[in-house]
């Protein structure tokens, strides 16, 4: 028999690796494809010279062991102190952190937001799937009030994070959020995070409702709620899931530029006067 | 006759039907047969126009578009 065309994504891949552990339908699989279509176009065919950071839960597995590249798998939350360590070490790398909302905006929240802080040449791609969905689809931060999840069987009653926001009221560089089905808008930001704007905290929350406990309670299946994502996340408006777009993008100068500044200041002063 | 067809990793594919939502000219359907990985997989229905909006939203990397002539790959 002939051999299969192989997709696209599968030359980042270790392809030894899949299936991927995913669920059937599962939106980290279309990240994937989004970030992976990003790379094509900026003509990156290998990724050497990437770092791929990650803490716990689903997405997480997204780099590890999925990505053909250097990855690391952390600890629950830790993963952007890691790549801080990572990007300070060896600045040359670049370094992407992949995490969901219960790692990077619930027990991990403290690194993030120092991190936007101190515009940290890092990006931080969110998978938010508005729940904790490896541990079985239990209310987190980020869920929606109102929306029904095994801790919330009468809806969440709990105001909601907007994590986006949050991070654009920091001092980070660039701010983005997109559903899974913005394709090309999310395409389109991931690639201006690591050429256009390739400096200082990048952010970009990509909104990939879990399939399992969430998308299933609603009694959809993932190609109607695909559609349904389409319909509602128009750019630049306001959805059940925060404002969706770019909400913030700018140059100024990244944790590294002033960091070695303030190095130069320091031996120039030793010489000095 | 359609120019351009789909090729599916049987070993990949989850029957998650992702596919058959997006293809803009409800081309696609699901077998009634069950792949090696326990799961119904894609089948061309209707005629397929190359756009590739399948590959670009499978998330189990397992579909792709053939085209006859020019461009179609991936
Ligand atoms: S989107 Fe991919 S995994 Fe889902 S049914 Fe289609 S080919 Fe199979
Ligand atoms: S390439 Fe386009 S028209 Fe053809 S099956 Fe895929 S989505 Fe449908």
């Amino acid at each position: 028999m002939r051999r299969l065309r192989k997709h696209f994504s599968r030359k980042y891949l270790r392809e030894e690796v899949l299936p991927t552990p995913f669920c059937p339908g599962c939106f980290n699989g279309v990240v994937m494809n989004v970030m992976f279509k990003a790379f094509e176009e900026l003509g990156v065919e290998r990724l050497k010279g990437y770092v791929f950071v990650s803490g716990i839960g689903c997405s997480s597995w997204i780099p590890s062991p999925h990505i053909k590249a250097d990855t690391i798998h952390t600890l629950h939350g830790r993963a952007v102190a890691v790549a801080t360590g990572v990007k300070l070490a060896k600045p040359n790398l670049n370094v992407i952190v992949i995490g969901g909302d219960g790692d990077l905006a619930a027990i991990g929240f403290n690194h993030l937001v120092h991190a936007a802080r101190r515009n940290m040449d890092l990006l931080v791609i969110l998978v938010n799937n508005l729940v904790y969905g490896m541990t079985r689809g239990q209310a987190s931060p980020t869920t929606p009030e109102g929306m029904r999840t095994v801790t919330t069987p009468y809806g969440a009653y709990e105001p909601v994070m907007d994590v986006a926001e949050l991070i654009a009221r920091t001092n980070a560089n660039y701010v983005a959020r997109w559903c899974v089905a913005n394709f090309n808008q999310l395409k389109n930001s991931i690639k201006e995070a690591l050429s256009k704007h390739s400096k200082g905290f990048r952010f970009i929350e990509v909104i990939a409702p879990c399939i399992t406990y969430v998308v299933r309670y609603e009694g959809k299946t993932p190609g109607q709620k695909i559609k349904e994502l389409m319909k509602v996340c128009r750019p630049n408006t306001e959805t059940p899931y925060g404002r969706i777009g770019i909400l913030k993008a700018e140059d100024k100068p990244g944790y590294l530029d002033r960091y070695f500044e303030y190095v130069k200041r320091a031996t120039e002063g030793d010489k000095g006067e | 006759m359609s120019a351009c067809s789909v090729e599916v990793d049987r070993n990949l594919c989850k029957g998650c039907g992702i596919c058959v939502s997006v293809c803009p000219k409800n081309a696609l359907e699901l077998s009634p047969n069950i792949g090696p990985s326990g799961y119904r997989y894609p089948v061309l229905k209707g005629e397929c126009i190359g756009c590739k909006t399948c590959t670009l939203y499978c998330p189990d990397f397992a579909i792709t578009v053939v085209c006859d002539e020019g461009g179609g790959q991936g």
